[in-house]
């Protein structure tokens, strides 16, 4: 069943067309990389698929229905709603402790309840880390209070922005079995990442450059 | 109270304690426009006060005379001095001519209170002491010096009359009547014996006066009469001094009173052309502050930009954004209002002891008035970044813009 579908999705900005006529469709519950070397319009698509941005031309399907017309009050309520949002950065509130950071995101979706965010840190091993601030945390820890807030408001999509890109082997090692134990559990994953390694535990790999889908192929040492 | 309106609160409280070091800064210059602001309020509202006071120094500035030929009856002037409010007169002084001679030369003996006398005429400059109590007195300078009397001299002041069948002799003393041996009239040298304990140097026509008690007075000219002129210094702007004059002047018909058009003129001169001055640095530096408040604030929020972002990424609306950094900001003000309000007071005291020499007289009112400002300013300051930082694209910001 198609959680999302892209059809015919250009982005230009003046004569650069960073996305350039690109389908592509997701299925619940699966796990996609979207791989492609700098300036290949990864972030773009992410920013359309994440409902932070609207395409030129196209259309944008989510759960069945055209989002790529929505305001941006209402494309806002739908990401809120439906799409969890893991970044390189991190970007937590640094004067927020971890678990404060967690209920932020409640917050904006419908009620904060620390006991709830609590759950979310302790389900990525940082609940003795709730009350740090994130300058008190190493940056595999601030990746995965970021992922805890991605989680608690139990999105269809996760959707992740070069995830490990700033993180030593461990953490990254941290960061996939999470993703691992969330694809098993059935929530849809997105990854945008330049790592061939972290792109290969991926069930389907999809390479951009230049804008263009240059190709879409399943991975077949998928571990599942 | 509800979850959301706790982690609300609990955001805000966390913004202003946890990023204290940015929040001072912010505090720091909201803080410094309200102690200015409360400060020179309260200077501003107390300068008709002070300056009044200081005036007082340059002597009365009211004088009751008799309307006509007669003089000041004492239950006439108590009807007068109730015509002004208790807590703006300062004192008053009823003057008693009498004309005399001391060493054989002719002397005006002016018989005052010496109690009150320096209430009226501050600027009264005695070498020795004033005077106590009767048998003592105060010499003017160009009388002493005319007659060569020094302090701790004895003089007598002497009343030198002819003695009639209608004299009343009952309170002379019998040496003091002798008879002309040529021409077999009556006379009467009636003497007050004086300690001179003082000398009056004022430059002006004061020094041709000796100066003694009103008991005194009476004593030498044998007669209890009213005064020739009574000084009044009031604490009060010149249009209250001008009502109370009306009032008296209308109320008591046996006196007539005046302004010292010299000293309340030049009073009320002075007092707006202060109080201008004032109203203007206190404009301009709640301007100045607003300016200073409102760029500390842009400074703020524009390194919170990606906070904002992450914010509306995480689905928070404009609405809720402008709710929290105003709610910051107003906090903030609310603070900064409270502290500057008494710093100001602080201020206005340091500021009043120095220039006036007294303390500030404390207005409460300017307490609410300084916080309300302090909120009201630091608010609008506010809202011009804030709506600037609302306009911010998340993806934009999110991928490090």
């Amino acid at each position: 069943m198609s959680l999302l579908e892209l059809k015919n999705i250009s982005k230009i900005y003046g004569d650069l067309h960073a996305l350039d006529n690109v389908s592509l469709n997701i299925e619940k519950g699966e796990w996609i990389a979207i791989m492609g070397p700098s300036g290949s319009g990864k972030s773009t698509m992410m920013n359309i698929i994440g409902c932070l941005d609207r395409p030129s031309t196209g259309e944008v399907i989510f759960d069945g229905k055209d989002i790529s017309k929505e305001s941006r009050r209402r494309l806002t309520e739908l990401h809120r709603d439906k799409i969890g949002l893991v970044f390189q950065q991190f970007h937590l509130i640094n004067y927020l402790n971890a678990v404060e950071n967690v209920m932020v995101a409640q917050y904006y979706h419908s009620m904060p309840d620390e006991k709830e965010a609590l759950a979310a840190l302790e389900r990525v091993g940082l609940k003795d880390r709730a009350k740090h601030l994130p300058s008190q945390l190493s940056g595999g820890e601030q990746q995965r209070v970021c992922i805890a807030r991605a989680l608690i408001n139990s999105p269809e999509l996760i959707l992740a922005d070069e995830p490990t890109g700033n993180l030593d082997e461990a953490n990254e090692n941290i960061v996939l079995g999470i993703f691992r134990q969330l694809h098993k559990e059935g929530t849809s994953l997105i990854v945008v990442t330049h790592d061939p390694e972290v792109g290969e535990e991926a069930q389907r790999i999809v390479r951009l450059d230049h804008g263009k889908i240059t190709s879409d192929r399943k991975n077949e040492g998928f571990k599942g | 109270m509800n979850k959301k309106k706790r982690m609300f609160i609990r955001m805000i409280t966390a913004s202003l304690v946890r990023r204290r070091s940015r929040m001072i800064v912010a505090l720091l210059a909201i803080m410094v426009g309200a102690t200015i602001l409360s400060g020179l309020g309260m200077i501003y509202y107390d300068v008709p006060r002070q300056m009044s006071s200081q005036f007082r120094s340059y002597g009365a500035n009211v004088i009751i005379m008799p309307s006509g030929d007669g003089f000041i009856q004492e239950q006439a002037l108590q009807t007068a001095l109730g015509k002004f409010p208790d807590a703006e007169l300062e004192g008053y002084t009823p003057y008693r001519y009498e004309n005399t001679s001391i060493h054989n030369m002719p002397v005006t003996l002016a018989g005052i209170n010496f109690d009150s006398i320096m209430k009226t005429s501050p600027y009264w400059h005695i070498s020795g002491e004033l005077p106590e109590q009767d048998g003592q007195t105060l010499v003017g300078a160009k009388v002493a010096d005319k007659l060569s009397i020094k302090t701790g001299d004895s003089i007598s002041a002497v009343n030198s009359f002819e003695v009639t069948d209608s004299t009343d002799t009952s309170r002379i003393p019998d040496y003091e009547i002798y008879t002309d041996p040529k021409t077999g009239e009556k006379h009467c040298d009636h003497a007050l014996d004086l300690k001179v304990t003082g000398i009056l140097d004022t430059g002006g026509s004061e020094e041709e006066y000796v100066y003694v008690s009103l008991g005194d007075t009476a004593y030498l000219s044998l007669a209890d009469r009213g005064y020739d002129i009574v000084e009044i210094s009031a604490a009060a702007t010149q249009d209250k001094l001008s009502e109370y004059i009306d009032n008296i002047n209308s109320s008591v018909r046996s006196v007539s009173a005046k302004l010292v058009k010299r000293v309340t003129a030049s009073e009320s001169s002075v007092l707006t052309k202060l109080q201008s001055l004032v109203f203007i640095v206190t404009a301009v530096v709640l301007i100045l502050t607003m300016i200073c408040v409102a760029t500390t604030m842009t400074a703020v929020i524009a390194e919170r930009r990606r906070e904002i972002g992450l914010r509306k990424a995480l689905g928070a609306n404009n609405g809720s954004i402008v709710g929290q950094f105003l709610s910051e900001g107003l906090v903030l003000g609310g603070i900064g209002g409270i502290l500057g309000a008494l710093l100001g007071y602080a201020f206005a005291e340091i500021v009043s002891v120095n220039v006036f020499s007294s303390s500030i007289m404390f207005q409460p009112l300017l307490i609410p008035v300084t916080i309300a400002s302090s909120v009201i300013v630091t608010g609008a300051a506010c809202l011009i970044p804030i709506r600037s930082a609302v306009e911010v694209d998340p993806a934009l910001v999110l991928k490090g813009e």
